[in-house]
């Protein structure tokens, strides 16, 4: 069974962004740029399983500029075996993600997709669920936990108020949550490995998707700052502010 | 053209966030009709039922729909969409899980996590882990959303809409149920609740993370929840975790003890109304959003505030 693995490339977790002051979107210009940290549980969870004997392949596949083949080597330097690039250039929203990938799953044949359930740069938590549905196949997000057996995939759910248990037919499209797995370092002979890995760059117009956004982004704002706020003496001033001041309690 | 409504519930009960996205769909301005579906649901459609604004409550019973699996609840919801040019649903995990999924089968994308409504067809929703604001028009003719409850007042009771039964289109079983393992509590529910005391990794230990938060939280009669920190190192179950990732919060009162404040934790609480933050380090990021801080050790700080309530 091959595993595709869906990556994108966003701003590293750790820096903190900007809104530009003419409201177009966020200065990303320097910005340090990294794997999607849920796609990166994803492509450790994909390695897992081959090397448990329940895959034949992982392949990883990023859609967007030149610049993200950088973290598709990085997923070959964890382990994935070859690598896909679709480029497509500007804002590509989940939808036509999703039908780019559902014509990439279709060609390569795949029995599973991993990928994470959100990205951290748009926060849109779609991608698994759309792509799930083009293809017809069933899907279990937010996967803390999976199994698989007999053609079938056991997956733990992380869902409000607890966990779920559900049971997939494959072939099906696991979104992984932040509690599946720690991804692994790479190490520097693997590093140099992958590079000599296959990476295969393809367009989005050689698929024949139409990648046209189908939202308008108006504008981007700065989020609603609080008012400062002060620090207190005392354990008894604090309960005399809530109580009269905040009337909170 | 009317709004459609997929509601959050347990079947026995709806659930609030359900009431606040009606909130939200009321701003649209159009008739709301509230999708209830599940299995044994009539307790849930009738707790719809006399929510005020609403048209009509549908109400799609089957074994496949009991726990609101995605295949069959987004084909449900796919047959009814030819009636309305708006389809929304709260941002709860049920239907984070099915909404993107009717999206792409009637080719539309979805505007997640919507905070402000600014026109029927142009919304607010947050990106960057909430460090910046997108405002998205949604042109063409169908719209789907889903709605961060802390964000909308729920809509008020007292009325009376008619239940109405519908069928469930047939869908081959693509997947089964096994078991939910729901955290049982008799604290109010996070990501509702008015007020929430959070802990962080400072807290060292689960042993002491239960000493120091819950008698607390129960003293205040709040939620308990805890830093992505402190849910990976283990002191707190995964889904008390505020952020980003996890629940998105805005009770009255948050107090969070011994939380640094990390970005993508402040994504998850900084809407709330008052915030109470007692750390060692005053200099940590969680105060700049608090309204009140005390710069102490959380292990004297916090017994003492239990004691003085």
């Amino acid at each position: 069974m091959k595993i595709l693995v869906p990556v994108k490339r966003v701003v590293d977790h750790n820096v903190k962004i900007r809104v530009k002051a003419d409201g177009s979107g966020v200065d990303l210009s320097n910005a340090k740029m990294s794997m999607n940290p849920f796609d990166e549980i994803a492509v450790e969870q994909a390695i897992r399983m081959k090397e448990a004997g329940d895959a034949s392949e992982v392949i990883v596949v990023s859609v967007g500029p030149a610049q993200a083949q950088d973290v598709l080597r990085t997923a070959l330097a964890m382990g994935a075996d070859r690598a896909i690039l679709v480029e497509a250039e500007g804002r590509v929203e989940p939808l036509a993600v999703a039908k780019i990938l559902q014509c990439v799953a279709q060609t390569e044949e795949a029995g599973l997709v991993v990928l994470g359930k959100q990205a951290i740069d748009d926060d849109c938590n779609q991608t698994g669920q759309m792509l799930a549905a083009l293809l017809g196949w069933s899907q279990a997000t937010f996967a803390s936990r999976i199994e698989l057996a007999g053609g079938r995939a056991l997956v733990t759910r992380e869902i409000d108020g607890g966990l779920q248990r559900i049971e997939v037919t494959l072939p099906a499209v696991v979104t992984a949550d932040l509690r599946l797995n720690e991804p692994r370092y790479a190490s520097l002979p693997n590093i140099m490995k992958a590079k000599k890995k296959p990476l295969v760059q393809q367009t989005a117009g050689e698929l024949g998707v139409d990648i046209a956004p189908r939202l308008t982004v108006v504008r981007v704002e700065e989020p609603a700052s609080r008012a400062t706020g002060i620090k207190v003496a005392s354990v008894a001033e604090l309960v005399d502010r809530l109580r009269t001041e905040a009337a909170v309690i | 053209m009317a709004i459609l409504l997929f509601a959050d519930h347990d079947n026995a009960s709806l659930s609030e966030h359900s009431a606040r996205a009606l909130g939200a769909a009321l701003q649209i301005g159009a008739e709301v009709d509230i999708l209830i579906a599940g299995q044994g649901a009539a307790a849930a459609a009738a707790a719809a039922s006399t929510l005020q604004g609403v048209r009509r409550v549908l109400l799609a019973e089957g074994d496949a729909l009991a726990e609101r699996l995605a295949e069959p609840t987004a084909a449900l919801i796919v047959s009814l969409a030819g009636k309305y040019d708006t389809i929304l649903a709260p941002a709860t995990s049920s239907g984070k899980n099915v909404l993107p999924r009717v999206a792409a089968l009637l080719d539309a994308m979805q505007v997640s996590d919507v905070i402000e409504i600014v026109a029927p067809d142009t919304f607010k929703r947050p990106i960057y882990a909430g460090n910046a604001v997108e405002v998205v028009q949604a042109g063409g003719p169908l719209r789907i959303l889903t709605i961060r409850g802390a964000s909308f007042a729920p809509a008020a009771g007292g009325g009376a809409a008619p239940v109405t039964a519908i069928d469930a289109p047939a869908v081959p079983a693509l997947s089964a149920f096994r078991e939910n393992l729901l955290s049982a509590s008799d604290r109010p529910e996070l990501s509702s609740a008015r007020i929430v005391v959070s802990g962080g990794r400072a807290l060292g230990s689960k042993d002491r993370f239960d000493a120091v938060i819950n008698p607390l939280a129960d003293k205040l009669g709040a939620a308990v929840g805890a830093s992505r920190a402190a849910v990976d190192a283990g002191y707190a179950a995964n889904d008390l975790q505020v952020g980003q990732t996890g629940k998105v919060v805005a009770p009255d009162l948050y107090i969070a003890c011994g939380i640094s404040g990390a970005i993508q934790h402040l994504a998850g609480m900084k809407d709330s109304r008052i915030i109470v933050a007692i750390n060692t380090d005053g200099e940590a990021p969680i105060f700049q959003v608090a309204d009140y801080g005390i710069v102490g050790d959380i292990f004297d700080v916090v017994p003492e505030l239990e004691r003085a309530l």
